[in-house]
């Protein structure tokens, strides 16, 4: 099974911790992975900013570096739901509509085509999980609180069988952490506020760490944390079913 | 709460300055919201039940045309007495006319986004008559001289030391007594008085029946039932998207709507108009006012579903945090935003853009509007007629620029993180740089994935 | 051309392509039994009797006129006050109206909801300017939900008619629930059991 390994252009700028773990974990599982050097960004800052006109260049880019794989895998639901979404191609459509029915977010591809339902890793500590909306909304990687139907998760179901974790979660199981993308600038008191409350639900959990499958939601709550001087540190889910 | 600021990032800010009130705001809306949660819950066939509420919508718009005429046909049988208002303007001068024709200089009036859409208040006041709002929160709030900040809830905004102060200064009551009963039963016996003196009512309109040619009024306080009944004239004021088919649709409808908006099985009444009472007089004015607009717009016409239950706004996290007002439009809330654009794109441009799209208004809505997916598809729609920001559209166009070439992006990248590492301070201005006002950055890697990659794999 | 004429002219110009209605004619197995009517009618602060006859109601009655209360007395059984006259009265007549004793003809199991229509209410007032309201309801007219509600009664059959569940309440004051805004105070439902 060939993967291309896609890694969002903030992890690979700033958490590349993330990337080396996914990559491991793939690999660790089977799965013979590639990556496309030359990838840059899925387009998704621009075009949920409305200008989603500007992202063909990112769009043809994307095309163009994801070929010849089976599955293309991402540590990020926002990301890879943006790829499945909205990808397009102008030069090469058809291989648009391709990688857009093999793109999966980690977690995703681990249980839904790997079929794992444990993972052999350690991480004793008390870890809050962050429902990251993309993912669970727009890749149903879980059920959702607003909807009455059973309840699942994707993430969760490997999370909970690593050796010595507590998974807790916040009262409020899946509200929004405040990132939003652009909206983390252009609606800045709401987003930093959304982030405060989010973070402040956690830590009545006495949590050590908090975890999910998008960085960026990470790396806004890890912003505040870091402004508060708190103990509590965030780490992708990727590193968790990595560690040990 | 300047609610003159045409911009939802300024209001908000303001309005989160206050964090205590902030978080008392988002507290009791999430209640409102999880008491929603409870309600659905004991309804196994909830899920069942919004598909077949979004089918009959959908299956209504499709044919609105046919469907408001045999409403008309059927009212007219009646005896009720139907007017057509293209837009605000019209609504405006038909319901005065009525009221002038009458002779009438004071009128109660009970629930209706749409004639607050429509600021018919603002029009009738003008124009010599009183106007008595008689919800017990919008009474409350038309004291105070502001607009609704919630389509069901109007005065969620205020605390019960501010309604008392306001009642205070109207009413009379007691200085400083916060009890609601307290407070309640002096607004009901100021308002009875006000049902007993007037002949004219305007009510909004829940649901019109084409089938029968009638119409369905939910309230909890019975305002629009004192009012109507005591009236000899009532005036019924519906968007043209009120519509639905058949009596057996109700059903669907009654289930649906109070468990979203209050977390309450049904409304306290239900109240089925058909035909006038002896000697009395029923007008239903139905308004377009942009609506048959949006009917045309294929992205957004599923915004006329909506039955305005609310659920939305309570589920919003941006709303909660900012309060009706900020959104400075009558229909505030995730609904609002995808309303108001088809009115006026230059004012309203700010709205799509006030959610972090995370998608859980689409889900408590009972008649599944894709919320979430309409106000991305209007934020490319406004960006394209151009109503950014000069710094925006610059800002999208390098990240474009820089993020389709795979060399400069690298470039970019390793350069900035250098920065970061060597002199931050450049970066850290609290002022000039949103991100840092409330956030520290993230630490600046020597290596990127792609640099590692190259180093340890290939 | 008509106001009218320009609305739906414009809307059949925007309109989008057909969309059928899909079949739905309610769902099975839902509950309608007397206690869960009483569970249901609790939650709302409605209080509930139950008898085989009709004497208790007439008790009550007699017993809130001699009291001095204003009653008014619309059960069919019973001897009708002045109909006629009733329908014309007005609010300012009917503002000092205590008790209100009026018959339901269905009542929904799932809200706790009881249909009325100007057969009983004679006129439409008095349910919502009585101080306090009693509905008498029989036990074999309890339907399950909603849609077994609208596929019992016609709501066109008057010229109005009202789902009522429960007493007059508000929560527009800081979210606390107050019961008795606008309407009646108070709301007293008796089953009759046959």
């Amino acid at each position: 099974m060939k993967v291309g390994l896609f890694i969002p252009c903030y992890i690979d700028q700033f958490y590349p911790q993330v990337g080396i773990a996914t990559l491991q974990i793939l690999e660790k599982n089977g799965c013979e992975v590639v990556f496309p050097l030359n990838q840059t960004c899925c387009g998704q800052p621009m075009a949920n900013s409305g200008f989603n006109h500007l992202s063909n260049g990112c769009n043809e880019n994307f095309t163009e570096n994801f070929v010849g794989v089976d599955y293309i895998v991402c540590p990020s639901g926002s990301c890879t739901l943006h790829i499945k979404d909205h990808l397009t191609s102008a030069k090469n459509p058809e291989q648009a509509v391709i990688i857009r029915k093999q793109v999966y977010e980690l977690t995703e591809f681990l249980v839904d085509v790997l079929h794992l339902t444990k993972i052999s890793s350690r991480f004793p500590y008390r870890v809050g999980f962050h429902s990251s909306c993309h993912g669970q909304r727009g890749l149903h990687l879980s059920s959702m609180s607003e909807q009455m139907l059973p309840h699942f998760s994707k993430p969760e179901l490997l999370l909970n069988t690593i050796e010595g974790i507590t998974v807790l979660k916040p009262e409020r199981v899946d509200e929004c952490c405040g990132f939003g993308g652009t909206f983390s600038i252009f609606e800045e008191a709401v987003s930093s506020k959304m982030g405060k409350d989010r973070i402040h639900q956690h830590a009545q959990n006495s949590v050590d760490y908090i975890t999910g499958v998008d960085m960026s939601c990470l790396m806004h709550m890890e912003g505040i944390l870091k402004r508060q001087n708190s103990s509590i540190k965030v780490i992708h889910i990727a590193e968790i079913l990595n560690a040990g | 709460m300047n609610t003159t600021a045409q911009k939802h990032a300024t209001n908000a800010a303001t309005y989160i300055a206050d964090e205590q009130r902030t978080n008392w705001h988002d507290e009791t809306l999430w209640f409102v919201r999880h008491k929603r949660d409870l309600a659905a819950t004991k309804v196994p066939e909830w899920e069942a039940l919004r598909n077949t509420a979004s089918n009959i919508k959908e299956h209504t718009l499709s044919n609105l045309d046919l469907y408001l005429a045999e409403f008309e046909k059927n009212a007219l049988q009646n005896g009720i007495i139907v007017h057509w208002a293209p837009d605000a303007a019209a609504h405006n001068q038909i319901v005065h006319s009525i009221i002038k024709e009458a002779g009438i200089k004071q009128i109660v009036k009970s629930k209706s986004m749409l004639t607050e859409e429509c600021h018919l208040n603002e029009y009738l006041i003008q124009n010599g008559i009183e106007v008595v709002d008689t919800d017990l929160g919008e009474r409350i709030v038309q004291f105070r001289k502001e607009i609704p900040s919630h389509i069901v809830l109007p005065a969620i905004h205020l605390k019960k030391e501010d309604v008392s102060d306001t009642f205070h200064q109207h009413l009379g009551t007691e200085k400083d007594n916060n009890d609601p009963q307290y407070l309640t039963s002096a607004a009901r016996v100021h308002l009875r008085n006000k049902f007993i003196e007037s002949s004219l009512a305007i009510t909004g309109v829940n649901f019109a029946i084409a089938e029968t040619g009638g119409f369905v009024v939910c309230t909890n306080e019975g305002n629009a039932d004192m009012g109507t009944h005591s009236a000899n004239i009532h005036i019924a004021c519906m968007g043209i998207e009120k519509i639905i088919p058949q009596q057996k649709h109700l059903g669907v409808f009654t289930r649906l709507l109070a468990r979203s908006a209050t977390g309450q099985a049904i409304t306290t009444y239900t109240s089925h108009f058909h035909r006038p009472q002896k000697n009395k007089a029923i007008h239903v004015v139905i308004v377009d006012n942009g609506r048959s607009t949006q009917l045309g717009r294929k992205d957004f016409r599923n915004s006329l579903k909506c039955i305005r239950c609310g659920a939305c706004s309570n589920t919003c996290p941006v709303f909660r945090r900012s309060g009706g007002h900020s959104y400075h439009i009558a229909v505030a809330g995730p609904i609002g935003s995808i309303l108001a654009p088809n009115i006026d794109m230059k004012r309203y441009a700010d709205l799509p853009f006030a959610s972090s799209l995370c998608g859980s208004c689409s889900n408590v809505c009972p008649v599944k509007i894709d919320i979430h997916d309409q106000l991305w598809k209007w934020r490319q729609e406004l960006m394209k007629q151009g109503y950014s920001n000069w710094y925006k559209k610059l800002m999208m166009q390098s990240m474009a620029f820089v993020l389709s070439k795979p060399k400069l992006y690298r470039f970019t990248g390793k350069t900035a993180r250098i920065f970061l590492r060597t002199v931050p301070f450049l970066f850290q201005s609290k002022s000039l740089n949103p991100w840092y006002k409330n956030r520290e950055f993230p630490a600046a890697p020597k290596q990127s994935f792609t640099e590692w990659y190259k180093q340890n794999k290939k | 051309m008509s106001n009218r004429n320009i609305i739906l002219d414009k809307i059949k110009k925007n309109k989008p392509e057909f969309i059928a209605l899909s079949e739905f004619n309610g769902f099975d197995n839902q509950q309608k039994s007397i206690d869960l009517l009483i569970e249901t009618l609790k939650t709302i602060k409605t209080e509930t009797t139950v008898g085989n006859n009709i004497t208790p109601i007439q008790d009550k009655i007699n017993l809130l006129k001699k009291e001095g209360n204003v009653v008014l007395n619309l059960l069919d059984e019973l001897n009708a006050d002045e109909k006629e006259a009733l329908i014309l009265k007005t609010a300012a007549d009917l503002a000092s109206l205590d008790y209100a004793f009026i018959r339901g003809q269905i009542a929904v199991a799932e809200n706790g909801a009881i249909w009325l229509s100007d057969k009983n209410t004679i006129n439409r007032l008095v349910p919502f300017i009585c101080k306090h309201l009693i509905l008498v309801i029989e036990e074999k007219n309890i339907v399950a939900d909603m849609h077994e509600a609208y596929a019992s009664i016609n709501i066109n059959e008057d010229g109005y008619g009202v789902f009522i569940s429960g007493p007059s309440k508000t929560a527009d004051i800081e979210q606390s629930l107050v019961i008795g805004a606008h309407g009646p105070l108070s709301l007293n439902v008796f089953i009759l059991q046959f």
